[in-house]
């Protein structure tokens, strides 16, 4: 039966040791492991949740990349595009230009033809007017010797030829 | 992994011999095996630490016998006087009667009283020792979770880690609910202390071997600690239900019926406690002290059947010891999570029914 009867020494003792050792460890022992456990844990927790969101930044900032990639693609593109464009523009205008100015210089060298043209033929006109005169004067001579009304014949004589025949 | 083998082993093989040793003692004392002598001096508590018995001669170590006598005042000796003289400055202990194997002394009419006895006795010794142990466990621990801050730790440390985090997520946490971590010092001293000295009640050599959770002093303490922490921080609703719970009236009044069974629930539940493990403790040291015994009982049989038995005692006692290091870890798990949730259920908030009223009320 004793053996179910508590001991008053030994609760005694019992009382003051687990007393002790209560208020040691509580005071002072589990609270540091424990808050260097929880600690731990959300530190894991934290860490875990920087991985994740380290991640999707990740992902973001790679399709961001892509986007960026494909834009500058498609830009490229365009001012390539733009680039042909104004190249053809440019070749059709200088062209255009270039074709005028031909037309313009042709046009000049027509003009300048022209005119060369008909100095040439005034020239031809006063040269055939002074051969036809020296040869009519070599004719005459013999036979006119009035100067001023032979030249009258003649150049009428060279109106009536119609000049302008020669003219194209 | 290899200290918890060398640890199995040393106690496996020196389990027997303290026994052995024991049965030596009264044998020469009295030429005949009293195996329920054997097994109770195994786990009740002495005087003296015996540790063997060498030549017939039995060598113990003394401790302090601390008594104060209503006569005589305060005494303080070594428990070796009385192997010296049966009966020191009136105190003598009793070899039979109602305080069997304690320190009485003799009143006016010459009747055996006791005085007022707090002697470091065995169990009070390796309680004592015990709980340095812990304390420097556990502080050592603390110190190295101060030092290395959040790190992962190494070696027993980790160990100790293992347990602790058990504890705390396993049975702490779901236990009490919301303020767990108030408690949760607590419950973790009481879980160490009580593994501690089941553990080291099974290695059976000094200075270990007390069975000193198997001693109803130690588990009524750990009990009324757990008491009056569950009543301390119980809510006015634990208050309310002990005295006043939503049953039936006629349960109620004239005859308080119902509050009387939820009061004396205040009582049971702490006094399960300390029956349970006291209980569990004698248990298993009894079981391996008897199959011990069977070596020396199973003598007069014969040299075959002691052979025989002997080796079927070895075998069985292995097998009891393997259970009891089962069980020390065991009965500290179950005073923890028990304390734990009688705890949760002091710390209940306004009924169930309210709430879901309210929710009633808002759907």
């Amino acid at each position: 039966m004793s053996l179910l009867m508590p001991d008053f020494g030994l609760f005694f003792w019992m009382m003051l040791s687990f007393g002790i050792v209560v208020f040691i460890l509580v005071k002072f022992g589990f609270p540091a492991i424990l808050q260097m456990i929880e600690k731990r844990r959300s530190y894991i927790e934290e860490s875990l949740l920087e991985a994740e969101n380290a991640r999707k930044e990740l992902e973001e900032i790679k399709t961001e990349a892509k986007k960026i990639q494909d834009e500058a693609f498609l830009n490229r593109k365009k001012i390539l595009d733009e680039t042909t464009e104004i190249k053809n523009a440019l070749i059709k205008e200088a062209k255009e230009k270039a074709f005028i100015e031909a037309e313009k210089i042709m046009e000049e060298a027509k003009k300048q033809i022209r005119y060369e043209k008909m100095m040439a033929l005034q020239e031809i006109k006063q040269q055939v007017a002074e051969i036809s005169i020296a040869v009519s004067e070599k004719l005459l001579q013999s036979k006119l010797n009035d100067k001023p009304a032979q030249m009258e014949i003649i150049n009428r004589m060279l109106e009536k030829m119609d000049i302008g025949k020669f003219g194209n | 992994m290899k200290c918890c083998f060398v640890y199995i082993i040393c106690f496996l093989a020196f389990s027997p011999f303290k026994i052995l040793a024991q049965n030596n003692n009264y044998e020469g004392k009295r030429k005949e095996i009293d195996v329920r002598e054997i097994i109770l001096t195994e786990v009740s508590d002495s005087y003296e630490w015996y540790i063997t018995t060498w030549k017939s001669k039995s060598i113990s170590i003394p401790l302090p016998v601390i008594l104060h006598s209503n006569n005589s005042g305060w005494h303080v000796f070594m428990s070796s006087k009385f192997e010296e003289q049966p009966v020191y400055k009136g105190f003598y202990i009793a070899k039979e009667g109602k305080y069997k194997d304690k320190i009485v002394e003799l009143d006016e009419n010459g009747k055996e009283i006791r005085p007022l006895d707090i002697s470091l006795t065995k169990t009070a010794t390796a309680l004592i020792f015990n709980s340095v142990l812990l304390i420097i466990l556990i502080m050592s621990i603390a110190h190295y979770y101060k030092k290395d801050g959040i790190f992962p730790k190494k070696g027993f440390v980790i160990l100790m880690e293992m347990l602790i985090v058990d504890i705390y997520e396993g049975v702490i946490k779901p236990s009490i609910g919301n303020d767990y971590r108030r408690y949760a010092p607590y419950l973790l001293t009481v879980f160490f202390f009580i593994f501690l000295n089941n553990l080291m009640g099974l290695i059976p050599f000094f200075p270990f071997g007390a069975t000193v959770t198997g001693n109803i002093a130690i588990t009524f303490t750990l009990a009324l600690f757990t008491m009056l922490i569950v009543n301390f921080s119980g809510t006015k609703e634990y208050w309310k239900e002990i005295f006043w719970p939503e049953v039936p009236a006629w349960l109620k009044v004239p005859v308080p019926l119902m509050p009387a069974v939820e009061f004396i629930g205040i009582f049971t539940k702490p006094f399960a406690l300390m029956i349970r493990l006291f209980a569990n403790i004698v248990g298993g040291h009894s079981i391996v002290g008897g199959l011990v015994c069977l070596v020396f009982v199973t003598v007069k049989l014969g040299t075959t059947i002691n052979v025989t038995m002997s080796a079927l005692s070895v075998i069985f006692t292995v097998f009891i010891d393997l259970i009891e290091l089962l069980i020390a870890y065991i009965q500290a798990y179950i005073f923890t999570m028990l304390s734990a949730v009688f705890i949760g259920l002091a710390r209940v908030e306004p009924s169930h029914k309210q709430a879901a009223k309210e929710v009633v009320k808002q759907v």
